[in-house]
């Protein structure tokens, strides 16, 4: 197992590797304007831009940039600066990250709550009203996109433009320690938001995932036994819980990539407005690092939903 | 035959479905004595298994519309709210199944699930669940129990699993135990093992046993009394050793020439019996087997047999339109090696029925 582990760390380091360098490769090919003529101000000398692109390391060819870029994260730690604020990549991801996790790890709770009951419910009133109208109200929620389906929330129930004056609204969040109460409402729109896709996906599998196990002979075996139907039930959850835990890592991917949109809908000065912004300016290396916490969160994920799989599912072994 | 633990009464399972209603059980009636044994012999499809289930309650959710009785110790399951049906199932009736790994819950240790199986009916606390466990696991003949308590299913041999099984159904000292074709899906080493155990069990506790089986050689070590059934009907019932000596039905007759039995001479050959089991949506009219029976008469396809005692024999019957007399003669032709064809052959010129 710790081989194993070990093994998937190594190879994840690889990827964030080649995450690096698509990255780079993106950000050079596509027209998204020279870092150093927008520094630069309005109507810039030639040779100031040149002076810029010497002092931002830009005058260097591409190998040589990404060689040095790659040098200073992998071997010193070191990402960069930002081209306009100079402050260092690692105190902006630092300052925005509370943010970010409280909106995300909020939201994972919203969605694993919200999707595991649905399904579990809606598996064991199959074909009732109530199963039709959630699996219904969860295709909706899928074919949402997120920032449109924040806006809607917004309009509906924000203090300030609602038409239902409710939650706080954009713009409204405010550090845990500051303030937990103004900290915990200002996020539940935020969260429900965010969660709604993953938990409408999960409601879906969740119910199929336990539609099957409750036909299963030992779901059988439970009930000749004389176990209360509670305890059957939960012999049932403990079963479905299982494939629906792989799942879990790909969506990781689907929440960070929805905080992006989410911290820009609801004004929540986070990582994924951080990446926003850095795109919109050009801003390489804060791009870069973003990208790259990004990554290594998913790749994680990924090999913790492994190791939980093992350790869930007593017939797992890697080897 | 004492006071019955165990009488079915004309009960009929049906279950509705998109294509039409399956008459999955048709009206049968058997009984079982305390400590006694009874076979239920049929192929697949033939409500063997649908009729323990229903004694259990657990075709109720499946949508089943069920009449009849089921008389267990005077009190009838079937009308049975849940909730006191619940406190009957693993607790006075127990039931194994034919695959115990599907039947053994993959994430839990096998200790856990005795233990669930204990607590469910009785207020006893996890250590002392736990030790009656490792007694229970020990009694039904797996080694080191102490150890193997820990171990999930799949650490175990099917044997083994089996016996886990056997073990769970006995937790909590059930008065009849439903075995469901408990040795199919075992190696022949390991099935005369579990048949053994199960009769040393019997021997021990003195519970009654239903086995339901496809094999009549599995219920000719085990069972007092035999019920063949068809379609989901019985069509034959009998003590065991009246259904191996006189066997009535031309189906029980099939079902005993495709036995493979060490003492026959190997190149007589296996006779199958030809077709397969009928539609439990449109049943075939008359006899329900006469698609199938080599003695069918034309009148056959439309006269429903009822089941009658067999002349000379009280606890005897059978549900078949050929003559007594006719019966006896086929048999001793087939008992002889002869094939249908052959029997029937020998009988025309004797002017037949």
């Amino acid at each position: 197992m710790t081989a194993y582990v070990i093994r998937r760390l190594v190879w994840g380091l690889a990827l964030l590797i080649i995450v690096c360098g698509l990255t780079f490769v993106l950000f050079r090919v596509l027209p998204t304007g020279n870092p150093a003529v927008l520094r630069a101000g309005r109507d810039p000398q030639p040779h100031l831009i040149k002076e810029i692109e010497r002092v931002l390391g830009l005058d260097k060819s591409l190998p040589a940039q990404f060689w040095e870029y790659l040098k200073g994260v992998f071997l010193h730690f070191r990402f960069g600066y930002s081209y306009y604020s100079r402050q260092s990549v690692l105190s902006l991801i630092g300052e925005r990250l509370p943010a970010t996790i409280s909106l995300t790890l909020g939201a994972a709770v919203v969605w694993m709550i919200a999707g595991l009951s649905v399904g579990i419910v809606s598996a064991l009133k199959r074909r009732t009203l109530w199963d039709r109208g959630a699996m219904g109200g969860a295709l909706v929620l899928i074919s949402a996109p997120e920032f449109w389906l924040g806006l809607l929330v917004l309009l509906l129930f924000s203090n300030d433009i609602g038409k239902l004056k409710i939650f706080p609204g954009s713009g409204s969040y405010v550090g845990l320690t500051y303030d937990p109460w103004k900290w915990f409402t200002s996020l539940i729109m935020p969260w429900c938001v965010l969660a709604a896709g993953s938990a409408a996906v999960f409601a879906r599998l969740m119910r199929g995932s336990m539609i099957e196990t409750m036909e299963e002979d030992y779901i059988r075996t439970a009930r000749a036994k004389g176990l209360r139907e509670r305890a059957v039930i939960r012999q049932g959850v403990r079963s479905s819980i299982n494939p629906i835990i792989t799942l879990l890592a790909l969506e990781v991917g689907v929440l960070l990539g929805g905080a992006v949109l989410i911290e820009s809908v609801f004004n929540i000065p986070g990582v994924g407005a951080l990446a926003y912004h850095s795109i919109v300016q050009s801003d390489f290396e804060v791009v870069q690092g973003t990208v790259l916490l990004a990554s290594m969160f998913i790749i994680l994920a990924n090999i913790a939903a492994d190791v939980g799989y093992a350790y869930l599912d007593p017939r797992v072994r890697y080897g | 035959m004492a006071e019955a633990l165990l009488r079915v009464e004309d009960l009929r399972v049906e279950f509705p479905t998109e294509d039409g209603v399956v008459h999955a059980v048709d009206g049968i009636t058997y009984q079982v004595a305390p400590g006694k044994t009874l076979g239920i012999v049929g192929e697949s499809g033939s409500g063997k298994t649908v009729s323990s289930l229903t004694t259990l309650g657990l075709t109720r959710r499946q949508g089943a519309r069920i009449a009849g009785k089921i008389l267990f110790e005077g009190r009838d399951l079937v009308a049975l709210p849940e909730s006191e049906l619940r406190a009957i199932r693993g607790n006075e009736i127990a039931m194994i199944f034919q695959d115990p790994l599907s039947a053994l819950h993959p994430l839990y240790k096998v200790g856990r699930q005795l233990v669930e199986a204990l607590q469910a009916h009785k207020e006893i606390s996890n250590s002392k669940a736990r030790a009656r466990a490792v007694e229970l696991l020990g009694l039904v003949g797996i080694p080191d129990p102490g150890r193997r308590v820990d171990e999930y299913p799949h650490e175990f041999s099917g044997g083994m699993r089996q016996r886990a099984m056997i073990a769970m159904a006995l937790a909590n000292d059930p008065k009849l135990l439903i075995a469901d074709e408990p040795t199919t899906a075992l190696d022949v080493t390991v099935q005369a093992q579990i048949l053994a155990l199960m009769e040393r069990l019997q021997r021990e506790l003195g519970m009654a046993i239903i086995i339901i089986t496809h094999d009549l050689g599995v219920v000719a070590e085990m069972a007092d009394d035999i019920a063949v059934m068809y379609a989901g009907r019985i069509v034959e019932t009998a003590s065991a050793q009246s259904v191996f000596s006189g066997p009535q039905h031309p189906y029980t007759w099939g079902l005993l020439k495709s036995i493979p039995r060490l003492e026959n001479d190997r190149s007589e050959e296996l006779v199958p019996i030809p077709g397969t089991p009928p539609s439990l949506i449109r049943p075939p009219s008359g006899c329900h087997f006469h698609p199938r029976c080599a003695y069918a008469q034309p009148d056959h396809a439309r006269i429903d047999p009822n089941l009658e005692q067999v002349p000379g024999e009280p606890t005897h019957f059978v549900a078949c339109l050929l003559s007594p007399e006719e019966r006896k003669r086929l048999w001793s032709e087939l008992a002889a090696g002869r094939v249908p064809e052959q029997a029937l052959a020998a009988g025309s010129g004797e002017g037949g029925v």
